[in-house]
């Protein structure tokens, strides 16, 4: 009851010390695991068993990485990853920004209703469609290919329709009929003024498909099956089946290979984390 | 004005550029779901074509067969402890978080690192912090003088082992409870100190009624993603090769697991499909309960449905 509106200054800085101290060890729980990654992909065989831990290598094994990259054909799988990726993002852009746009800027019969259903596909489990989908590629002779992985891709994306629809809605309506006004096309609307001021949501959306191309795994596990052809996340699984049914496991090279997977990850975390923080909230604001 | 903006939109080309999305949902959601409904219906092995055997496949799966109640049981122990765990976390570290300090940024982004990366290094990863004598968990348990346990080989110790894998991931969430924390206007605190409220009453009637659609969505959207949990028993519970996943015991079998196993290991699309259905109607069942107690604790200001 005392401490309405004045607190006494010890208890103040008591408190902020208790807070400092919860969030250093709590960072440093999330961190460990990381750490103990990094570390691990540094040392030789021996040097993961010994007892005690060095977290610090006495000789940093950089050879690891190199060991990882030639077990597994690395570049080809760095090279397909990224293709996919590519793929998944060009077609996610232009499918969801035009379905958004049609949803935002044009009145038409059933459009509500329409959208509701976009949004109500968001909540069907994936294992209902999966294999259906995956009998209809294999007769379209898809199987093993990278076409199941992308071209879904451009038939729009329910949330990305609906982030982009609310960002589209901001925008005023006063644009478009001044453009309209100079004789423009609806197409061209779309094109020169609803996405260059769309950018900030676009962007929000290129993170995100990308990490969902990148980290994708079930996919990949059920439609590719030749070597050449795995993705990232697919060779790592199949490094770690090698690795794991060979005797004493090599977990220094299962770490560096796990690091150099999580590279790109954290490169574009890194860069784009408002995007991230955003893209998370537009979900979440919606209750 | 509102007149002229109607005359504006009133436009069929809305249907064109709508088009990708009404395609695709006919291609990608509507056609597989009734071939998905028939096909569960049908004996099947992706070779021969498909043979009606009406309700064969519901009734082994409801009554048969003694894998689909192991990986029932495997999935709700698993649900009903990462859950509410990942809950509480994520709300804690929100409400750290959620304090006008210096450097707060840095520790959002170390809770929120975790939760984006990429689930199979992570899996392996964690396999290694649960390796029995020289992994990182048992080898900190030694430290305190605690034999830790064989985590991913034990029976019993399997299902715990994954659900504090999936702590570790609570960021998103976390990033979701301190938007709504931040959201909370200052003037409620301010009325509740002149009424000389204390901490834990305001908590409980400001912060909690203000952020429970934060929390309810939260609820949801883990829970659901919980009922699929897949990718870390796939990766992680593999003992001897392929076919072997949801060792030990089948103890990390879990429910979409075995529907794998079932459609892509023994090609037994029929069956799987019925097996989806049954989890289809489990979420349906579970996400209508959460969205009927709702009614009871999620406060929705007026208008803030937007």
């Amino acid at each position: 009851m005392n401490r309405s509106r004045r607190t006494p200054p010890l208890f103040v800085s008591l408190r902020l010390g208790l807070s400092y101290l919860l969030l250093v060890s709590l960072s440093l729980v999330f961190l460990t695991p990381i750490l103990w990654m990094i570390s691990s992909s540094l040392h030789s065989l021996e040097g993961v068993f010994a007892v005690p831990f060095r977290w610090i290598p006495e000789k940093l094994h950089w050879e690891n990485y190199r060991d990882a990259m030639t077990l597994i054909p690395f570049g080809r799988y760095l090279l397909n990853t990224t293709v996919i990726a590519f793929a998944v993002i060009v077609g996610t852009v232009f499918s969801s920004t035009l379905v958004a746009y049609g949803f935002s800027r044009f009145r038409f019969w059933g459009r509500d209703k329409l959208f509701a259903l976009c949004i109500a596909t968001m909540m069907l489990p994936g294992q209902v469609t999966m294999i259906p989908l995956y009998v209809f590629f294999a007769r379209l002779g898809w199987v093993d290919t990278f076409l199941p992985l992308i071209v879904p891709a451009f038939f729009g994306s329910p949330f990305y329709i609906f982030l982009l629809r609310q960002f589209f809605l901001s925008i005023p309506y006063e644009y478009d009929e001044a453009a309209l006004l100079d004789g423009a096309s609806r197409f061209r609307i779309y094109w020169q003024i609803i996405l260059p001021l769309a950018r900030p949501a676009i962007a929000t959306v290129v993170v995100f498909s990308f990490m969902g191309a990148w980290n994708d795994f079930f996919n990949p596990l059920i439609y590719i099956n030749s070597f050449e052809k795995a993705t990232l996340t697919l060779g790592l699984n199949s490094l770690k089946a090698q690795i794991i049914g060979s005797g004493q496991t090599q977990w220094h090279i299962l770490m560096a290979a796990s690091v150099l997977v999580l590279i790109p990850n954290l490169i574009v975390f890194f860069l784009a984390q408002r995007h991230f923080i955003k893209g998370i909230n537009v979900g979440g604001l919606r209750g | 004005m509102p007149n002229r903006q109607s005359r504006l939109l009133r436009d069929w080309q809305g249907y064109l550029y709508i088009s990708p999305w009404f395609i695709g949902f006919i291609v990608f959601a509507l056609g597989p779901i009734l071939l998905s409904v028939f096909m569960s219906f049908t004996r099947w092995s992706l070779l021969s074509t498909p043979q009606w055997i009406g309700l064969d496949n519901y009734s082994e799966i409801l009554l048969h067969d003694p894998l689909v109640g192991k990986s029932l049981w495997n999935t709700a122990y698993y649900v009903l402890f990462s859950v509410p765990l990942g809950i509480v976390l994520s709300l804690a570290l929100a409400l750290l978080l959620n304090q006008k300090l210096r450097g707060m940024s840095i520790f959002r982004t170390l809770f929120f690192l975790p939760s984006v990366t990429n689930l199979v290094a992570v899996s392996i990863l964690w396999m290694w912090v649960f390796n029995p004598e020289f992994g990182l968990l048992n080898r900190v348990l030694a430290l305190v003088g605690v034999a830790g346990p064989l985590w991913l080989q034990s029976e019993t110790w399997s299902k715990p082992a994954l659900i504090l894998m999936s702590l570790w991931g609570v960021g998103g969430g976390m990033i979701i409870m301190l938007a709504a924390l931040q959201g909370i206007p200052a003037e409620l605190y301010e009325a509740a100190d002149l009424d000389g409220a204390r901490k834990w009453r305001k908590f409980l009637h400001i912060t909690v009624p203000m952020i429970s659609p934060a929390l309810f969505f939260n609820l949801i959207m883990n829970m659901i993603g919980s009922f699929q949990v897949f990718t870390q028993a796939f990766v992680m519970t593999a003992s001897s090769g392929q076919g072997s996943e949801g060792a030990p015991n089948n103890s990390t079998l879990f429910f979409v697991l075995y529907l794998y196993k079932k459609a892509f290991q023994q090609f037994k699309m029929g069956y799987a499909s019925a097996l989806a259905w049954i989890l289809f109607l489990i979420i349906l069942i579970f996400t209508l309960i959460q969205f009927r107690l709702s009614r009871k604790w999620v406060y929705y200001e007026a208008g803030g449905r937007s």
